[in-house]
């Protein structure tokens, strides 16, 4: 069970990270520690999950987390690539409604 | 190296160490003549003896190399001095095993500490499943450790309807038990509890003003009424139900839609409702027993409800208990994630019959 996650800074405001493999409570810590430091102000970034197989509650708990650490600060998140399981759990989560999800990568 | 103890209470004084030093000189005099295995037995049992007694490695030593000068005074000077240096080497080991001491009650206290915390959280749990006189209900929760993110809750809504909760809060252990405590706390400062969506509203803002950003709660909630046999329900991003039509002898998915609690303000839950004809059943349940691992692959709702057809015809206690043992040898013996299933079931009128 392991994470990797790359990160393309696009332009000032825009940035994109590349996740592959299991988002759980063992590797969550790793994408958070990528993901809020990129949560500045006015900034956009792309989650490109289209490589991530699992991705359990701690997984959308940092996917929450950075979400609204972004929308206080004017910001934006796009989560790209879901497999059908994870646009399942978006939706039972009711996440679907908030966040902002995009087919393409 | 904070936290090791200081030297060991004074119990090795000079009259022991006497005492120590005489036995000691006597089994060494009479292994260097004989070389029995008894011996060396004995000065296992005497090793056990003095770390019993906390008396360090250094001393043991420091006590080798008096009897050594006692017994055999005429050897060159180097070979006592030589102890000297050992003594001095064997400090570092004598600190290390302090250490590890102090470790091991430091991690004793933590087990005890977490005992308690465990004996807490069963305390928020209701002891039993309420009893109505047309309803059978049945409630299971197991941990996958010690400590559960799970969480269920029966609320009294008057005469004949009854309340109940499922939660699933994000994370195990302990952070997950501390959020528990304030779910329970708020839900029993609704007083006057109106309907599911109300609840699950005001639940939400507690949760939203009081947890960490990364923190989530997912809920479902539901009231039953027994003098009409509708269940109202709303649910908060959680697992979707299944409800079970007796007649029919199929299932469905319980319809629900509504953002998990502690993500935005003000947050608006829908609320559904059900008919249930006698020998219908609710099953509401946490996603751990649908994402348990069965042969690698998920248990998906799809075999939960062969699971469910294959005990139906149980009390609900029984029934869910059942399904529970099922699981958890199938994933053989190793669930990942706290397990919560729970089964309110409209008994069949025949059942009724005393």
């Amino acid at each position: 069970m392991n994470v990797t996650i790359q990160e393309e800074t696009r332009s000032e405001q825009v940035s994109a990270l590349v996740v592959s493999g299991e988002v759980d409570a063992y590797t969550a810590p790793q994408l958070r520690e990528k993901l809020m430091p990129l949560c500045k102000e006015n900034r956009e970034i792309y989650l490109d999950l289209s490589r991530v197989d699992y991705m359990d509650s701690t997984g959308l708990g940092v996917l929450i987390g950075a979400y609204k650490q972004l929308r206080s600060g004017g910001g934006r998140l796009v989560l790209t690539g879901m497999s059908p399981r994870l646009k399942r759990l978006m939706k039972i989560t009711g996440l679907t409604e908030i966040l902002d999800i995009e087919d393409g990568v | 190296m904070c936290g090791v103890p200081g030297p060991p209470p004074l119990i090795w004084g000079d009259k022991m160490k006497e005492e120590m030093m005489e036995q000691y000189r006597e089994l060494l005099t009479s292994y260097l003549k004989d070389r029995r295995e008894d011996q060396l037995y004995a000065a296992q049992q005497m090793s056990k003896w003095m770390m019993e007694q906390k008396i360090p490695p250094e001393e043991m030593v420091s006590l080798h190399a008096e009897a050594v000068k006692r017994q055999m005074p005429d050897l060159p000077e180097e070979v006592h001095l030589s102890f000297d240096l050992l003594i001095e080497m064997m400090i570092g080991y004598g600190i290390a095993l302090r250490e590890h001491d102090s470790l091991i009650n430091k991690q004793k206290e933590l087990d005890y500490e977490i005992e308690v915390a465990v004996g807490m959280q069963q305390t928020l749990l209701p002891d039993a499943p309420p009893q109505l006189p047309q309803l059978d209900i049945g409630v299971i929760s197991v941990p996958a450790n010690r400590m559960s993110g799970d969480y269920y809750n029966f609320v009294n809504h008057g005469d004949s309807s009854i309340g109940v909760a499922l939660s699933d809060i994000i994370g195990k252990g302990i952070p997950a038990a501390l959020c528990m405590s304030m779910i329970k706390y708020a839900m029993d400062q609704l007083d006057n509890p109106s309907g599911p969506s109300e609840i699950l509203r005001r639940l939400n803002n507690v949760v939203e003003r009081n947890v960490d950003p990364s923190m989530f709660i997912t809920m479902v909630y539901g009231v039953y009424d027994s003098s009409r046999h509708t269940f109202r329900y709303a649910a908060a991003g959680h697992e979707p139900g299944i409800f079970y039509h007796a007649k029919k002898g199929s299932f469905k998915d319980m319809t629900t839609r509504g953002l998990v609690l502690g993500v935005t303000k003000d947050t608006r839950y829908r609320e559904y409702s059900l008919s249930l004809e006698p020998g219908d059943a609710i099953i509401l349940f946490s996603d751990g027993v649908t994402e348990a691992r069965i042969d690698g692959d998920f248990l998906g709702r799809d075999r939960l409800k062969e699971l469910l057809r294959a005990h139906l015809d149980q009390p609900a206690q029984q029934a869910v208990e059942a399904i529970y043992q099922n699981l958890y040898e199938r994933a053989k013996y190793n669930l990942k994630d706290d397990q919560t299933i729970l089964m309110i079931r409209r008994k069949n009128d025949r059942d009724l019959i005393v």
